[in-house]
């Protein structure tokens, strides 16, 4: 196949077209947004990381991960620890450490002390983490809800832990007050934009990733597992090394996530890395569409907007809205909203039978990640 | 290269037996040691047992038949030599003892096997089920790369079960014994030496059942090819020898006229009485 037609089928010419557009318009947002507002939006962008991989690790692999909180915590609080140990006056020592502990640094902070060895280890702990965890669940042929409550019960463990941890962790009050970021002061202007463009680079190529690994032999591989796992076994594949290749990529995409929020937010405690957040995540992705490349990303980012709009109206009403939209989307658009518009166009291509041009009627006749999971069968 | 045949009426499809030679190979020298050889295995669920003492030996060239009624233990012997329950026993293919390997290795050993109701990756294209089959030998890194083309074996593979046009079709809309077509497909781009079918003709037209027992009829003489099956005339038709099971137990073995004659056999088929009289099978 030609390059020309390989750019002309229908699916990659969307996707592209898609794609750039979602990357002007994040260049774009500078410009028009206040500096405030952009710092939301970094944030956001950062929460879209989770997404993205949850998209990947759900939408094309059915693993429902309900505890994605704990990838993003650990590295968010790597980050937060490094930033900590750059921050600290003459004994090297962090503030609240100062404060509430013995005043010296427990020896496994240490290794986060250097730039490079803090984001190697922002990167690694977390996809070891879950190699390991994922290789010991999907050999036991641990799936479905016995997977989803598994992973939730992790981040239920992991926030009970850290704040647990007062004098090393800061406890319930997490890690906060960082002053500057491998160098850049954090109250400059300047520095608040170059990181909000910073998680707009980084979530463009997580999406690109996730695209690649969608379309290749592996995505196909993925989706296959998601639909027949022992069908795949009975072809002479491990199924178990498939799904934890995808949950690794998704653990370390929330990972960097978490620790580009860090210095964004200025702050993160174990509230942010639940059962509660973990949950959110998940919320945008189903909301988005799950098993589309920007479905995540954008209901990600409608969530996290309608989280901070509806906060500052009812502070707890937020919790409600959450579990009666997670409902909604589920019991009447299981595919998200991204298959809307599949949908209008499938209804208007129905409707003056015989019009329909065959583009429209089989949008989707070609591999990659556009199958839409409910057609139906001619 | 269309795009189109997603909701058209599907074409014509046929089984080509000349492509089905390019895949096969024709140097039988080099599969002539292949059999299937099972000694005392026994199955049991929580006490239950489904099958008990079973020994069978199928080699190569002898396209094998087992019948036997509903709940006889047919699939569950499948099962069993294809890793998917435990067993105790016996089950050697060639010099390789497949019991306690687990599903995938035992795969790769060269054992494939379809399912009672067809099995096939539905979101996926007739193409990308073909290519997965075709791929569980592929080194790793490979499988972060796109497909590109098509792989030469994939290609035949299409032909031979007549499925070429319908390549980017996904596999989800196809006629019932499509599907089963593309099963037997994925069996031979795995490159499976033994092939378990479960009931690969039910549900088909008669002219489709004719063509698929000459492709398995052809596949039969490269390959241990065992076929669970209830039709009659298919299976005399086609079988080269039968085993029949009877509560998880082998109740005859031998030709089709053997196991007919056999009172045994004619027995447990109460009310069916062998002889041309019987033309459909679903046996009690
Ligand atoms: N997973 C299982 N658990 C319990 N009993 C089973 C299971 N699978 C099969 N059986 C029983 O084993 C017997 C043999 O079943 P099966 O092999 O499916 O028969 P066949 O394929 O010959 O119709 C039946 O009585 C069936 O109920
Ligand atoms: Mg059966």
């Amino acid at each position: 196949m030609t390059v020309l037609t390989a750019l002309l089928r229908p699916g990659r010419a969307r996707t592209l077209a898609a794609f750039a557009l979602a990357a002007a318009l994040l260049l774009l947002a500078p410009a028009v947004l206040s500096p405030f507002r952009l710092d939301l939006l970094a944030k956001f962008l950062c929460l879209a990381m989770v997404a993205v991989g949850i998209g990947l690790a759900w939408g094309r692999g059915g693993l429902l991960t309900l505890g994605q909180g704990v990838y993003f915590g650990l590295g968010a609080y790597l980050m937060a620890m490094h930033l900590k140990l750059a921050d600290a006056g003459p004994g090297g020592v962090p503030d609240f450490m100062l404060l509430y502990g013995t005043g010296q640094v427990p020896g496994w902070w240490e290794p986060l002390r250097s730039p490079v060895s803090a984001i190697l280890l922002v990167l690694l702990v977390p996809a070891a983490l879950a190699a390991l965890l994922g290789w010991a669940v999907f050999t036991r042929r641990v799936r479905g809800a016995y997977f989803a409550i598994l992973s939730q019960a992790l981040a239920a463990a992991f926030a009970i832990l850290l704040i647990g941890q007062q004098q090393t962790t800061g406890g319930t009050n997490g890690l906060n007050g960082f002053r500057a970021f491998f160098g850049y002061d954090l109250a400059d202007p300047v520095n608040k934009q170059m990181l909000y463009l910073i998680a707009a680079g980084v979530l463009l190529v997580m999406v690109a990733v996730v695209r690649w690994l969608t379309v290749s032999r592996f995505g196909e591989l993925l989706v296959a597992v998601r639909d027949q796992e022992d069908r795949v076994r009975f072809l002479g594949y491990d199924p178990a090394l498939v799904k934890v290749v995808a949950y690794v990529v998704a653990a370390v995409m929330a990972a960097v996530g978490g620790a580009l929020f860090v210095p964004i937010a200025g702050i993160i405690s174990p509230a942010d890395v639940g059962v509660v957040p973990s949950i959110g995540f998940l919320i945008g992705v189903a909301i988005g569409g799950r098993a589309t490349l920007l479905g995540p990303v954008l209901g990600s980012i409608a969530v996290s907007w309608a989280q901070t709009s509806i906060s500052e109206q009812f502070p707890s009403g937020w919790i409600y809205f959450q579990g009666a939209l997670f409902i909604l989307v589920i019991a009447f658009l299981p595919g998200g909203l991204a298959s809307v518009a599949g949908k209008l166009r499938r209804r208007r291509a129905a409707a003056p039978p015989g019009e329909a041009a065959p583009g429209d009627a089989a949008p989707d006749a070609g591999p990659g990640p556009e199958l839409v999971p409910e057609r139906s069968p001619a | 290269m269309s795009d189109t045949p997603a909701t058209a009426q599907p074409p014509e499809t046929e089984i080509d037996l000349a492509a089905a030679e390019a895949l096969l190979g024709t140097d039988t020298s080099r599969f002539r040691h292949d059999y299937l050889e099972v000694r005392g295995l026994r199955v049991e669920f929580d006490g239950f047992v489904a099958v008990r003492d079973v020994d069978l030996t199928v080699t190569q060239g002898d396209l094998r038949f087992l019948i036997g009624p509903n709940g006889a233990g047919k699939t569950t012997l499948i099962d069993a030599v294809t890793g998917l329950v435990r067993a105790t026993g016996s089950v050697a293919f060639g010099r390789t003892e497949l019991l306690g390997r687990s599903t995938h290795r035992i795969a790769r050993a060269g054992v494939g096997r379809t399912f009672q109701t067809a099995s096939v990756f539905e979101e996926l294209t007739v193409l990308q089920n073909l290519d997965i089959a075709a791929g569980a030998r592929r080194r790793p890194l490979t499988l972060l790369r796109r497909r590109r083309g098509t792989p030469e074996a994939v290609e035949h593979a299409l032909e031979t079960v007549g499925l070429t046009a319908l390549r980017d079709v996904p596999a989800g809309v196809l006629a019932h014994g499509q599907k089963q077509w593309l099963e037997i497909g994925m069996l031979l781009v795995q490159d499976a030496h033994l092939l378990l079918l479960d009931e690969p003709v039910a549900g088909m037209t008669h002219a489709e059942r004719e063509e698929t027992g000459q492709l398995l009829r052809r596949i039969g003489s490269q390959r241990v090819v065992v076929v669970v099956e209830h039709d009659m005339e298919f299976l005399r038709s086609f079988a080269d020898s039968v085993t029949v099971m009877h509560q998880g137990r082998v109740l005859a073995e031998g030709t089709v006229n053997e196991v007919q004659n056999d009172p045994a056999v004619v027995e447990v088929y109460l009310g069916a009485p062998a002889g041309p009289a019987t033309t459909e099978g679903d046996l009690p």
